[in-house]
């Protein structure tokens, strides 16, 4: 078990800087989440912590070790790839095995561990067929039995779930996420998908162009989004900005007036779709309904607050038709303050 | 890069069954033609080889296998030279296919899995091969060759024939290595292999198929190859040079045991390898 | 790991750059310069030699007529092959196999089994005479009857080297999705057309590499000229040989091994001009 210390890494490719000083914890047995869209970085910073990359500058300390200079093989951990990399020419209980063979574990040894493994992953059944003759599913099990066989302080796991279609993924991440609290591996995980960054990590590191936006627990960083990417990135649908214009501590929206955090500025209102409800008729700040979409759970209403895309999420009970015009009424407390100049939460005061 | 044969078919039932018969009769007559065409030589040369003088005389000939026996074959191999010869050019053949293979395969690898100045520089190298008549670079190396005590020997003729087959072992390679996914030499290493390991556990048996295949395509360049094997050897001759040599004063049908006998290891090599051969050809023409 | 292991990637290339300078790039300026050597310093007086030889003008005639006529029939019968093969449903690989055999055999071997058709009591004769039409052995590759020692030649070279062509095209052929003549043949396109307007302009990149390879390799051609006419039927590098190894003549030699190289070189330069595909025209 071992924590992991990424201070200040640099990556460049050529001129393109992919990342800009990146610093990150995570402690020991924690889950983190590196989410963002492709081309952010997470891709990279995962393989320099891997060591299949190397940094322009900065360190990586994993359990109070240095391993910035240090090849894969030496640092201590285990990964999982986004094609399962399970060798072709090799059984399945070989491909569980690699690892161990390579710490030139006993036999007895390996036999007891690639049990154990394919145990938790449930892949006893097909130890001797090669991957060739496996779903993707069961070689993504393969994949991440191997990578628990050795025991790794450290799991690295880059996008295992994005090639299996959703049915499979959902099944595939709650059993990764019983199988991992059992392990108590500390695991960095990288995905472009926030339901599964949202379900699986202790902590989601949102990162964009290069850089860390925000980190913090599944729900600090979906309920109170530090930057105006983090909240555009997270939730679905997006979190609404609505421009306002603050003057003498007070913005307009609609015929309602809030109370801004800053004294006068250029500022958004983040409103989670879900944070808005219908106000009795003629009340509440106008919402012009322009396409109802009923979804089963909810209905996904698209209009426009003062001219502006909005999206709100009403109980599927509710009658509302494209073309109305109904009223909401929103909870203060749960709007994010965005500066519309930098893009940065402000803080409420 | 396994591109086989095979994999052709599937755009073809339906339109076949829409052909209509008279154009099927057609593409089946030209098709047995052009097999003809393709095989008939092979089976008159292989008739001289077994039917020794009197068959090669026989006057009108019939087409059928009459009067064949090994005896014609085992006299040709009798004769002073012609075993030397053989051995002559399996050893020039296994020594281009250990050079080739040896030289090429790492270079495909470099190209393959990495990017560095001057690599288009060194692929120019390798194409601009394919713009000269390479055997005929044999003139020269003749001087060099005598100093350096490389005439007249199997390995030298072996040395030029690698100059031929290097540019196929080097694209063929590197398209081979192309085709072996990245991560899984980077899973290796993670599991604790360093390159070399990794290189030989993992990316190795996997190349294994199209490296053999390399091999066979290097053998039978040199196998085949006629005018620097002339040039290169005297005494020690490979079997070409052996044949091209005694060819205006052998008698016809030590000709056709000598040509029967540098084909057939060829149809068997083509026949081994034509799962890859389209593949290789493929990338190499690019 | 870029920073760390760049010189991997020379170490590997180092030794095939080595191999390929010592016996191909050093041999190269060699012949240039062995052409151009002689007792009183560099001279043109191996080129006079060479063009003042009696076969000079006949092997240069021989080689140009025999590439001119062998190469464009090479590359229509390979079309013809490949577009036959295609429309197989069954025995698709028993036809790709044999129509590539010839692709593993010498010229060598090939001049020796048209050898055995054509000699004076060779196969042709025997068919010709069943029929009735030559009433005993006729010689077809002496010095007397140089247009059936031609043909016999041309024969050969097509039987022996149509393989290749048809083993490039076909891998070309695979590189162009069906999609395309399907799209054309919805808008009505007959398959004249859907061949030429379609199958042939995204077949150019190919064609363009095995005309350079058999025009490079024609230039070359010896054997199957040696096996079925002697030296009645004088070409360049057939001529190369004899300087060398007959006459002992290096220089001359030389002259004829640029002479050929000059012509390649030219070739090449034309096809890459000619059929120039710039890349956003492919697929």
């Amino acid at each position: 078990m071992a924590d992991i210390v990424i201070d200040r890494v640099v990556k460049e490719f050529g001129s393109f800087r992919a990342l800009k000083e990146v610093s990150l914890n995570a402690r020991d047995g924690e889950f983190v989440a590196l989410l963002g869209p492709s081309g952010c970085g997470k891709t990279t910073l995962l393989r320099i912590i891997a060591g299949l990359e190397t940094q322009n500058s900065g360190r990586v300390v994993i359990g109070g070790r240095d391993v910035s200079e240090l090849p894969p093989r030496k640092r201590g951990l285990a990964m999982v790839f986004q094609n399962y990399a399970v060798f072709p020419h090799m059984t399945v209980f070989e491909n569980v095995a690699f690892g161990l063979r390579m710490q030139k574990t006993s036999e007895a040894e390996v036999k007891r561990k690639v049990g154990r493994s394919a145990a938790l992953l449930h892949i006893e059944s097909y130890l001797d067929r090669y991957p060739a003759k496996l779903s993707g599913g069961q070689r993504q099990r393969v994949a991440v039995a191997r990578a628990l066989a050795v025991e790794p302080a450290v799991l690295l796991m880059d996008e295992p779930l994005s090639n299996l279609d959703a049915l499979l993924r959902l099944e595939l991440r709650t059993e990764l996420k019983a199988v991992l609290r059992e392990a108590g591996t500390t695991t960095i995980y990288v995905t472009h998908d926030q339901t599964e960054a949202m379900g699986l990590a202790d902590r989601i590191a949102v990162m964009y162009g290069g850089k860390i936006e925000q980190i913090g627990t599944p729900l600090e960083v979906y309920a109170t989004p530090g930057t105006r990417f983090v909240g555009g990135f997270l939730g679905s649908p997006p979190m609404n900005f609505i421009r306002v214009a603050c003057s003498e501590g007070a913005a307009r929206i609609g015929n309602i007036t809030l109370p801004c955090p800053v004294a006068s500025s250029e500022m958004e209102i983040g409103l989670r779709a879900e944070d808005a409800s219908l106000a009795p008729i003629g009340s509440g700040i106008g919402f012009d309904v322009r396409v109802v979409e009923p979804m089963g759970s909810h209905l996904l209403l698209t209009g426009s607050i003062d001219g502006q895309l909005t999206r709100i999420v009403v109980p599927p009970t509710a009658k509302v038709a494209a073309g109305e015009r109904v009223g909401l009424t929103v909870d203060p407390s749960r709007l994010t303050w965005i500066d519309g100049a930098t893009g940065r939460a402000v803080v409420r005061a | 890069m396994t591109v086989s044969a095979s994999e052709l078919r599937e755009p073809a039932p339906s339109r076949g069954l829409t052909l209509p018969s008279a154009r099927r009769l057609l593409l089946w007559t030209g098709l047995a033609v052009l097999l003809a065409w393709v095989l008939v030589p092979i089976y008159f040369v292989a008739l001289g080889a077994f039917g020794g003088r009197l068959g090669v005389f026989r006057w009108p000939k019939s087409i059928w296998p009459t009067d064949l026996s090994l005896a014609p074959m085992l006299q040709f191999l009798a004769i002073e030279g012609v075993f030397n010869a053989l051995i002559n050019s399996l050893i020039a053949a296994g020594s281009t296919v250990l050079l080739s293979v040896a030289l090429g395969a790492p270079a495909g690898y470099a190209l393959a899995r990495y990017t560095f100045p001057g690599q288009n520089v060194y692929r120019l190298l390798v194409l601009l091969t394919r713009a000269f008549p390479l055997a005929i670079l044999a003139l020269p190396l003749t001087v060099s060759f005598i100093r350096m005590g490389l005439y007249d020997t199997p390995f030298g003729v072996s040395l030029i024939h690698t100059v031929l087959a290097l540019p196929f072992a080097v694209l063929v390679t590197q398209s081979l290595f192309m085709g072996i996914p990245r991560e899984y030499e980077e899973a290796a290493w993670v599991f604790g292999c360093t390159r070399f390991q990794a290189f030989l556990k993992v990316v190795l048996p996997l190349a294994l198929p199209g490296l053999a295949a390399t091999a066979i395509f290097a053998f039978v360049i040199s196998w085949n190859e006629v005018f620097a094997a002339s040039i290169l050897t005297v005494r020690e001759r490979t079997l070409t040079a052996y044949l091209l040599k005694i060819l205006s004063e052998s008698p016809l049908h030590y000709r056709f045991a000598g040509g029967f006998i540098l084909i057939l290891p060829s149809v068997l090599f083509i026949f081994a390898i034509r799962k890859y051969l389209f593949a290789v050809w493929g990338i190499a023409s690019k | 790991m870029p920073a760390r292991t760049s010189w991997i990637p020379y170490a590997l290339i180092a030794p095939s750059v080595a191999f390929l300078g010592a016996l191909f790039l050093v041999p190269l300026v060699q012949t240039i310069w062995l052409s151009f050597a002689t007792a009183d310093g560099l001279t043109l007086a191996n080129y006079e030699r060479m063009t003042g030889d009696l076969n000079f003008s006949l092997a240069v005639r021989n080689t140009f007529l025999l590439t001119l006529v062998v190469v464009p029939i090479q590359v229509a019968l390979a079309l013809a092959m490949a577009t036959m093969v295609s429309k197989l449903e069954k025995g698709r690989d028993l036809a790709l196999w044999i129509l590539t055999i010839p692709l593993g055999i010498s010229d060598l071997a090939a001049g020796l089994a048209w050898l055995a058709l054509l000699q004076n009591t060779g196969y042709l004769n025997s068919a010709l005479y069943a029929l009735g039409l030559i009433s005993g052995p006729v010689g077809w590759l002496s010095q007397e009857t140089p247009w059936s020692l031609f043909a016999a030649i041309v024969l050969a070279e097509i039987w022996r080297a149509t393989a290749i062509v048809l083993v490039i095209l076909i891998a070309g052929l695979q590189l162009i999705p069906k999609e395309f003549a399907e799209a054309a043949e919805i808008f009505g396109a007959k398959p004249w057309t859907r061949f030429r307007k379609i199958t042939l302009p995204l077949l150019k990149p190919s064609l363009q590499s095995a005309l350079i390879l058999r025009t490079v390799l024609a230039f070359e051609v010896f054997a199957v000229v040696y096996a079925l006419g002697g030296r009645n039927f004088p070409v360049l590098a057939g001529e190369a040989y004899t300087w060398q190894n007959e006459n002992q003549n290096y220089g001359v030699a030389a002259a004829y091994a640029v002479l050929i190289m000059g012509i390649s070189l030219a070739a090449t330069a034309v096809y890459l001009r000619v059929l120039k595909t710039r890349p956003e025209q492919l697929p």
